[in-house]
This record gives C-alpha cells, sequence and structure tokens, in this order.
C-alpha cells in the first residue's frame, strides 16, 4: 500500500493534475528532509502547532488560575517551571501561550504576505506610474524602523492582541512588496509571459495565474525567515505592554512581569524566553532548509 | 487570399527605428521566410504583428483586417506565435496539461479535455506526457509543446521565431518535419524568421531578406536553390550560410 502510494507519487508520468502537484509537492517534501536542520526546524514548528491544538491536555494547572501561597516557586515536579508573581503555573502559561505566538504569526503571514505580494506584482508587471506610486509608498513605510511603527500604531488603536497583529502587518508587507516586485521584473519579459499574453490573456490574469505562482516560492522562504522577527516583534509589544494584555499568557509579557526578579527567581522570565527563542529558531531553520529547496535558481529541479 | 499584409511598416523601440518602410504580402497557406543576420530587424517585424512591439507605424491587416497596437484576443485566434527557446517559452510551474488548456480558459472555449488531447496527439505528444512538467521533457518535446500551445487556438496564422535554432540537429529534422505536416494538415500560413537558409528551402516558398531594418529582395525559393537571388547582399548571405554549412 504506501510501496504502492509512493509510486503513485514519483510517477513521471502523472495521469492527472492532482497527481502532479502532490507528485510535486512529494519530492519538495522529501528534498526538505534529507536537510537536518530543516527537519530541526519542522519538529519544532510541528511541536508548537500540537502543543496550541492540545494546550488543555498538556497543561497541567488553570493558566490563569492565581494562588498567593503557591507564589514564585522553583521548578518542581508540581510546577514543571515554577510558578509567577501570581502564583500560576508558568508550564501551563507557556503552553497556553503557543495558542497565542501561533495566532499572532499565522494572522500577520495571512495578512502582510497577499498584500505585498500581490502590491510588488502589480508594480513590478506594470512598471512606469504605478510602480513609482506603489513603489514610494512601500518606501516610505520601509524607511520607518519596523517597532517605532509597530509601536507608533499600536499606541494609537489601542493596545490588543488584534491591534498588534495589525500593526506587525502593516510594518512587514514593504519587504514582501519589494521581493515580489523584484521577481516579477526578472520574468516579467520572458518568453513564457509573452506567450500568455499573445494568446490574449488579460493582465490581471497574467499576473495573478502566472507571475504570482512564480513568486511564491521565495516569498514562502522569505516569509517563514520572517516569522522568527514576527514573533520577537510580538513578544517586544507585550514586554512593553502594548501587545497582549493581562491576564493573557502572552510570552512577551510574560517576560517582562518576570523582570522584577530576574535574579532571584530567574525561572519566570527565563521559560518564555526559552520557548520564544526555540519557536524563532524552529522558523529559521526550517526558512533556511525551505530557501535551499524552494530556491528559485534551482527551482526547476522540483 | 491576403493572409497577411504589411504596409511601409516602420517598427521603433523607443527612439531608436528599428525598420524601414518594410511592406509584404503573405498569401493563405503560404509559408514566407525572413532571412537576414542578426540586428536585421527581422524578428522585430515578427514581434510587431504578433503585437509585442506595439511602437510602430503604417498598416499591418491580417485577413484584410487592420491590426490594433495593442494584443486583441479576436487577433490572438488568427495569429499565434512559437518562440525560438522552448526552455524560455514555458512556464515552469505549469503541467503540460495546463499550460495548453490556459488559451482554452481565456477565450472560453469548452471541451477543453478533447482538444487537449487532440492537439497533443497531432503534434505527435504521447499523451503520458500530459501532466509532466517543462523540466521532465527534452528540448525537442518542449518545443512540441509550444507549437501545441500556439495550434490549440486553431489560428490561421503562425508566427515562427527561429523554431528550431535552439535545438540538436537531430531535433531539428523533426521540428521541420512537424511543421511541414502540421501546414499541410490544418493549412497554416507561416512566416518564418531565420538565418538557416537550408530551413528555408525545405519549409518555404518565398522569402525575402533583410538588412538594417530594410528589406533588400523578395524571392522565390526556386531562386535561392539554383542559387539566382538578385541582390549581391542576398548572394553573399547565400554564401555565408554555404560555407558554414560545409
Amino acid at each position: 500500500m504506501a510501496a504502492s502510494l509512493r509510486a503513485w507519487l514519483v510517477d513521471d508520468s502523472p495521469s492527472s493534475r492532482l497527481q502532479a502537484r502532490l507528485g510535486r509537492a512529494w519530492r519538495i517534501a522529501g528534498a526538505l528532509s534529507r536537510n537536518p536542520l530543516a527537519v530541526v526546524g519542522t519538529v519544532i514548528i510541528l511541536a508548537l502547532v500540537l502543543t496550541a491544538i492540545f494546550a488543555p491536555l498538556l497543561a497541567t494547572h488553570d493558566p490563569l488560575k492565581q494562588d498567593l501561597t503557591q507564589r514564585l516557586l522553583a521548578p518542581s515536579a508540581a510546577n514543571w517551571m515554577g510558578t509567577d508573581e501570581l502564583g500560576r503555573d508558568i508550564w501551563s502559561r507557556v503552553v497556553y501561550g503557543a495558542r497565542i505566538t501561533l495566532v499572532i504569526v499565522t494572522m500577520v503571514a495571512v495578512l502582510a504576505a497577499p498584500a505585498g505580494l500581490i502590491i510588488g506584482a502589480l508594480a513590478g508587471y506594470f512598471g512606469g506610474w504605478p510602480d513609482r506610486i506603489l513603489m514610494g509608498i512601500t518606501d516610505i513605510f520601509l524607511s520607518l524602523p519596523k517597532l517605532i511603527l509597530a509601536l507608533a500604531l499600536v499606541a494609537a488603536l489601542g493596545p490588543g492582541i488584534e491591534n498588534a497583529v495589525i500593526a506587525i502587518a502593516i510594518t512587514t508587507w514593504p519587504g514582501y512588496a519589494r521581493i515580489a516586485r523584484a521577481e516579477t521584473l526578472t520574468f516579467k519579459n520572458s518568453e513564457f509571459i509573452s506567450a500568455i499574453r499573445l494568446q490574449g490573456a488579460s493582465s490581471l490574469r497574467v499576473v495573478l495565474g502566472h507571475v504570482l505562482p512564480l513568486c511564491t516560492s521565495s516569498m514562502i522562504v522569505r516569509v517563514t525567515l520572517d516569522m522568527a522577527g514576527i514573533i520577537l516583534t510580538a513578544a517586544g509589544l507585550g514586554f512593553i505592554g502594548l501587545g497582549a494584555q493581562p491576564p493573557l499568557p502572552e510570552w512577551g509579557a510574560m517576560i517582562a512581569r518576570g523582570r522584577s526578579f530576574i535574579l532571584d527567581q530567574w525561572w519566570v522570565a527565563t521559560m518564555p524566553g526559552f520557548a520564544i527563542i526555540v519557536v524563532s529558531l524552529g522558523f529559521c531553520f526550517l526558512g533556511d532548509g525551505l530557501r535551499d529547496v524552494l530556491d528559485p535558481k534551482s527551482g526547476e529541479q522540483h | 487570399m491576403t493572409a497577411l499584409s504589411l504596409k511601409n511598416l516602420d517598427i521603433s523601440y523607443g527612439e531608436t527605428r528599428i525598420t524601414h518602410s518594410v511592406s509584404l504580402d503573405i498569401a493563405e497557406g503560404e509559408s514566407f521566410a525572413l532571412v537576414g543576420e542578426s540586428g536585421s530587424g527581422k524578428s522585430t517585424v515578427l514581434k510587431a504583428i504578433a503585437g509585442l512591439a506595439p511602437d510602430w507605424t503604417g498598416s499591418i491587416t491580417a485577413f484584410g483586417k487592420p491590426r490594433s497596437h495593442g494584443i486583441d484576443g479576436h487577433f490572438a485566434r488568427a495569429c499565434q506565435m512559437v518562440f525560438q527557446d522552448p526552455y524560455g517559452s514555458l512556464h515552469p510551474r505549469k503541467t503540460i496539461d495546463a499550460t495548453l488548456s490556459e488559451p482554452l480558459s481565456i477565450h472560453g472555449i469548452g471541451n477543453q479535455n478533447a482538444r487537449v488531447e487532440a492537439v497533443m496527439a497531432s503534434v505527435g505528444l504521447d499523451r503520458k506526457f500530459r501532466f509532466r512538467f517543462p523540466h521532465q521533457l527534452s528540448g525537442g518535446q518542449r518545443q512540441r509543446v509550444a507549437i501545441a500551445r500556439a495550434l490549440v487556438l486553431e489560428p490561421k496564422i503562425l508566427l515562427l521565431d527561429e523554431p528550431t535554432s535552439a535545438l540538436d540537429v537531430s531535433v531539428q529534422a523533426e521540428i521541420l518535419n512537424l511543421l511541414k505536416r502540421l501546414r499541410r494538415e490544418q493549412n497554416l500560413t507561416f512566416l518564418m524568421v531565420t538565418h538557416n537558409l537550408p530551413v528555408v528551402s525545405f519549409l518555404c516558398d518565398r522569402l525575402a531578406v533583410m538588412r538594417q531594418g530594410r528589406i533588400v529582395e523578395i524571392a522565390d525559393v526556386a531562386q535561392l536553390k539554383q542559387g539566382a537571388l538578385r541582390e549581391p547582399y542576398s548572394r553573399e548571405l547565400m554564401q555565408i550560410s554555404a560555407t558554414h554549412a560545409a
């Protein structure tokens, strides 16, 4: 059964579009699994996703339940990562924090990547004044420091996860627009784009159906690599108090609270910090691995 | 009937004028070659007809209908183009099936499955290639796909931009035979750009020699075969071609 499925996937004469697509996905997955760092990254991200999904099963305590008799306890069998200043179990809070992190990361990717992709592709494809206007706007956003811009936006919109997501998305799309534009420029005059234009395709069809699919692989790599930065920015906003609001177990906010007693009760700030590092690293590894596999220069092989 | 007619065609790229009053009449079913050295403007003429070089004056008429400067759907169904490099003219992330059905989707033509199969059969591509990606095909197979893509809209005129120069010699012969057969079967009109005179003698009825953006001479292929071209430049070109072939 497994062998026949594999044969079906690697068949070099697929008999349907679905089989051709799955075959390509299989080859990419195969190349990814031969890259040790990418495997480590994938395992970490998978662990993050599973933790987020099964948080109620993994958490040993209610992440919001306070118990002042149990405050600032060192890591032990009962409280694996100790407790914080309100007696909440840090392990359970870190576990539930995975949900918040995952939501932020996914929302930012869903908002920023398509926006950047489409703006960049349109600017690159049409050139001339649409290019100048769109890229002018992009440059304005790029010229502002990310965290400062996010801070200003959150300060204006009010603190909270949703606003943090919007603020981070607004600061990340310009990078994607730049990449998409550069990619578009490299093949907008290629013969396969000319060929599809000669068949009478509308500009919209050319951009959406033929230019964007070629930008996506470098975009996936870039977004994955940016995930670490997004997590850190979200944590940074949480740290300053402009991200997730108490009592939500957001990792950055948890570090901020642990800062006051970092010398005596090191675990309060360290445990969520450790979670941030591991997850950021996971995204970096996966992004690096994806870049090796999806590199546009060698992309023809898959 | 005249399939394609160019009158006083002046094509420019920005400030640079590429061709100077090019006039041609190509009859329906005829196979016409534009020959000349690199930079003579022959490919530019083809691009202008296709709609990829929109900056021109004069007139381009296909079957009595003047052509607009842009690319329009109506003209696309009458006239298609095959590019020189089969490695660059197929979308690297689309299967052959997607490449061949796209023109049908653009023009809202139904019965795509049967049409794709038919056009693949007509260019001699086995069904097993249908869901492959271009990188899984050889150069000759890719050029067959490119020809199939041009033919799937059932055009009357086919513009060929050095369709064999990027291929191995043995594959060149296959593609030339294929083009010859397709023209006979579908009564196509060919306008081919090439610098390969043997290809012209094999595939074409008439030829125009271009030099520095002007047509120097229009001749029958019989004249080319007998070495009876009138202009000194055309003969020079023939001689260069002959020494290279030998």
